[in-house]
């Protein structure tokens, strides 16, 4: 026959190995296979020199083509501004108070903010905004300034008792220590706490009544309710920022307390401000 | 031979030109319409109409990735009920296994697109240049217009069946009329174009140039079905206790007259006398060519046929011939049809219980609880509600629990939503436990939500807890 004869098994090599009285050939490949591993090489050639490849001292070799990851994320970066431009134009155009209304709006400020707050607030305020002791919690309906988006906005823009902004939030409670005695303290310890109904000595309470209504109504008011204008807390709900304590209250009439936050404009954009203000505002305390 | 020691080392292997010479037979024919089946499912499938209203899509077969939805005619599949999908995985793959042992590399033989795509550019390389031997004259011939002509027309033909190829490919992810009009005036995505081309590039040249060597080489196919079949499958295979020894006819004892007949037509290049050969796909168009000549030559047919291992023992000892039937109808194979069925028959019913809404509620874990004012304990849920069918549809939300806590959707006025059509929507709620109440002060109580269709009152609950401030 024309057709070219096969070659039997027999007339291929093994490879030396055997186990088990199996040997294994030693084929040779199919030459599409052997020019395919030709081609790759050339490929990989071309590509180290088109692309960042060799490790030197410092960086890789940059590649004819200039590409970097780096590149890469600014210009995926730019494309999303470019992309948000219209919306983040109409985001600062629109009364912090109508965000809600507009669907689009709402929902690009609150994934915004959300994506600022994680950045720049939950050092402090907690990834989940539930704050720490001595930082406020931002899901409750407890506010020391006010939970008004407008004001959550101020807050954000200047900050709390921070120097460097001169329209920043300030007040300063006096440390009564330097004149007052311990035991007039602890009394008026006793009466704050009375005034949530906590346990408490009635005798002290009533003691502290009046030394209440003279160093301390004229910033938490007569009833002890707060001032949001001084940032002043209301004493006679159940939330705390230091804690509830007695000790702890009367460390806190003795040696003052001063959270600080810093002001963030500047820092952040001002779009980036009213999407976090937006963001705070319905985690649920909003007002 | 002195070119032994030379060739050994050598660092590759020609391949052998293969040239399928034209048969006809029963298999051939079962093939044609095999292949008239499997490439006119292929090609008209994504032009099939379905009418979901208004605002789905109205095409019968569509995988939609940017929306994550996979529609086949009336069903409509999200990506949380991939396990219908799964499920079919695990039937095509037990299939196979039942397939496999029953019927050997029937799969290859048949249905494989590499096999399918190979014989159709046969058919056209055959229409073209002429039967086998043309075809090796050509081979062989100078290069002449004539050849350049013929080889010219082939690769068109060739090429054209590639575009269309990955042309209705890509008509699976998109609208395919639309789809069809954007292509034509230049205005399709990138990554439709680079599907084509890409797809019609593999096709040409796996179909023109590689074909029985992608099966020899780089399918794992071939590995995988070896170890799945037994010597009870039904392959392929020489009679060899009726053909041996060949010879020309009326010099030989056997059968066979050693025509080539049956390597001639293979496609893969082989000589299926050489016994069970990993190269073989079990095409059969050796046994319509054998049977061809035994018919002339007034021998019966089937010296090569679908017979399983065992049976050529047990025939050269004389024993009768076992029927096919009784190859396929063992144990082995009840068993794979009986899992199979099984595996079918669950997806049927899961299709039909599935429910046309969803809902998941996750009970917020950062804060578990927030404590208010009033010392109220307020829980946050994240509820994610799906419609999933084409009309918006309204849910009311209610709250079941040891004391009576009072529910609330965030933005919303009322305690019902509007889900749109084919939408999830994600909505926060809370729950609140006011100050003295059992769930307030307990690490964790339950809470059933309440979900119900407004317009058909069917309604589901979800099963979560409320976290209450120990301290």
């Amino acid at each position: 026959m024309k057709k070219k004869q096969r070659k039997s098994e027999e007339d291929y090599p093994t490879t030396g190995h055997e186990w088990d009285g199996i040997r294994e050939y030693d084929k040779p490949m199919p030459r599409w296979w052997l020019n395919t591993l030709y081609i790759t090489i050339i490929w990989a050639i071309g590509y180290s020199i088109a692309y960042p490849a060799w490790p030197l001292l410092k960086e890789a070799t940059p590649g004819l083509l200039g590409w970097s990851s780096r590149g890469d994320v600014a210009a995926e970066i730019s494309r999303v501004n470019a992309q948000n431009a219209e919306i983040e134009t109409k985001l600062l155009a629109t009364p912090l108070e109508n965000i809600a209304a507009d669907a689009d709006l709402s929902r690009f400020a609150s994934a915004g903010g959300a994506a600022v707050f994680r950045t720049y607030c939950a050092q402090c305020h907690g990834e989940g905004a539930q704050g720490f002791k001595g930082y406020p919690n931002l899901q409750d309906d407890d506010w020391l300034w006010g939970g008004d988006i407008a004001t959550l906005e101020t807050t954000i823009r200047h900050g709390i008792r921070f120097e460097a902004d001169d329209d920043t939030r300030f007040s300063e409670m006096p440390k009564f220590g330097e004149f007052m005695e311990h035991e007039e303290i602890a009394s008026i310890a006793n009466f704050v706490r009375s005034l949530s109904g906590k346990e408490h000595d009635e005798a002290a309470a009533a003691a502290g009544t009046e030394l209440f209504a003279d160093n301390c109504a004229s910033c938490h008011g007569e009833t002890g309710t707060g001032d949001r204008e001084q940032g002043a807390p209301n004493l006679t709900d159940a939330i705390w920022l230091y804690g509830s304590k007695e000790d702890v209250i009367e460390k806190t009439i003795t040696y003052s307390r001063a959270g600080v936050m810093p002001a963030w404009q500047g820092r952040i954009t001002d779009a980036q401000i009213r999407q976090v203000a937006f963001y705070v505002h319905q985690l649920g305390g909003g007002e | 031979m002195s070119s032994d020691n030379e060739e050994q080392h050598r660092l590759f292997e020609y391949s052998e030109p293969v040239f399928p010479q034209r048969v006809k037979g029963w298999f051939r024919s079962l093939k044609w319409w095999l292949m008239f089946l499997t490439l006119g499912v292929y090609y008209v499938t994504p032009w099939l109409r379905w009418d979901r209203g208004t605002s789905l899509p109205d095409q019968a077969v569509l995988v939609d990735l940017a929306n994550a939805r996979l529609y086949f005619f009336w069903i409509e599949v999200w990506p949380h009920e991939f396990y219908f999908i799964a499920g079919l995985l695990i039937m095509a793959g037990l299939g196979l296994f039942l397939f496999t042992s029953a019927l050997g590399r029937v799969w290859c033989g048949y249905a494989c697109p590499q096999t399918v795509w190979t014989d159709l550019f046969i058919l056209v390389e055959r229409w073209v240049e002429g039967d086998r031997n043309a075809r090796i004259r050509l081979l062989r011939a100078k290069w002449d217009f004539a050849k350049l002509r013929k080889r010219l027309t082939k690769w068109t033909l060739w090429m054209l069946i590639s575009i269309s190829t990955g042309g209705a490919w890509v008509f699976y992810f998109a609208d395919a009329p639309t789809l069809l009009v954007d292509l034509v005036t230049g205005n399709a995505a990138f990554v439709a174009y680079g599907t084509i081309a890409v797809m019609a590039v593999v096709t040409f040249i796996f179909g023109g140039f590689m074909r029985e060597q992608i099966c020899t080489y780089m399918c794992p196919w071939p590995r995988i079905q070896a170890a799945m079949m037994d010597e009870h499958s039904l392959t392929v295979s020489y009679r060899a206790w009726r053909g041996e020894p060949r010879g020309k006819k009326g010099k030989a004892e056997g059968d066979c007259i050693d025509c080539m007949a049956c390597v001639n037509v293979c496609p893969q290049g082989i000589d299926i006398r050489d016994g069970q050969q990993v190269e073989c796909i079990t095409c059969a168009l050796c046994i319509d060519a054998c049977d061809e000549i035994m018919e002339r030559i007034g021998k019966p047919r089937g010296l090569i046929d679908y017979c399983a291992l065992s049976d050529e023992e047990s025939e050269r000892e004389g024993k009768d011939v076992i029927p096919v039937w009784k190859h396929i109808l063992r144990l082995r194979n009840i068993i794979y049809v009986s899992i199979w069925s099984i595996i079918g028959i669950a997806l049927v019913v899961m299709l039909f219980i599935r429910s046309d809404f969803g809902v998941s509620i996750r009970p917020e874990r950062n804060p578990r609880f927030v404590t208010l004012s009033d010392g109220t304990i307020r829980n946050a849920y994240d509820l994610r509600l799906s419609n999933q069918t084409g009309d918006p549809r309204s849910f009311h939300i209610s709250v079941k629990a040891d004391d009576p806590l009072r529910l609330e959707l965030q933005g919303q006025n009322v305690l019902s939503i509007v889900v749109p059509a084919d939408k999830t929507i994600h909505q926060r709620a809370y729950l609140f436990a006011k100050q003295g109440y059992g769930a307030s002060e307990a690490e964790s109580s339950s809470v059933r939500f309440w979900i119900e269709e407004i317009a058909s009152g069917e309604r589901t609950s979800v099963d979560t807890v409320f976290s209450g401030d120990t301290r």
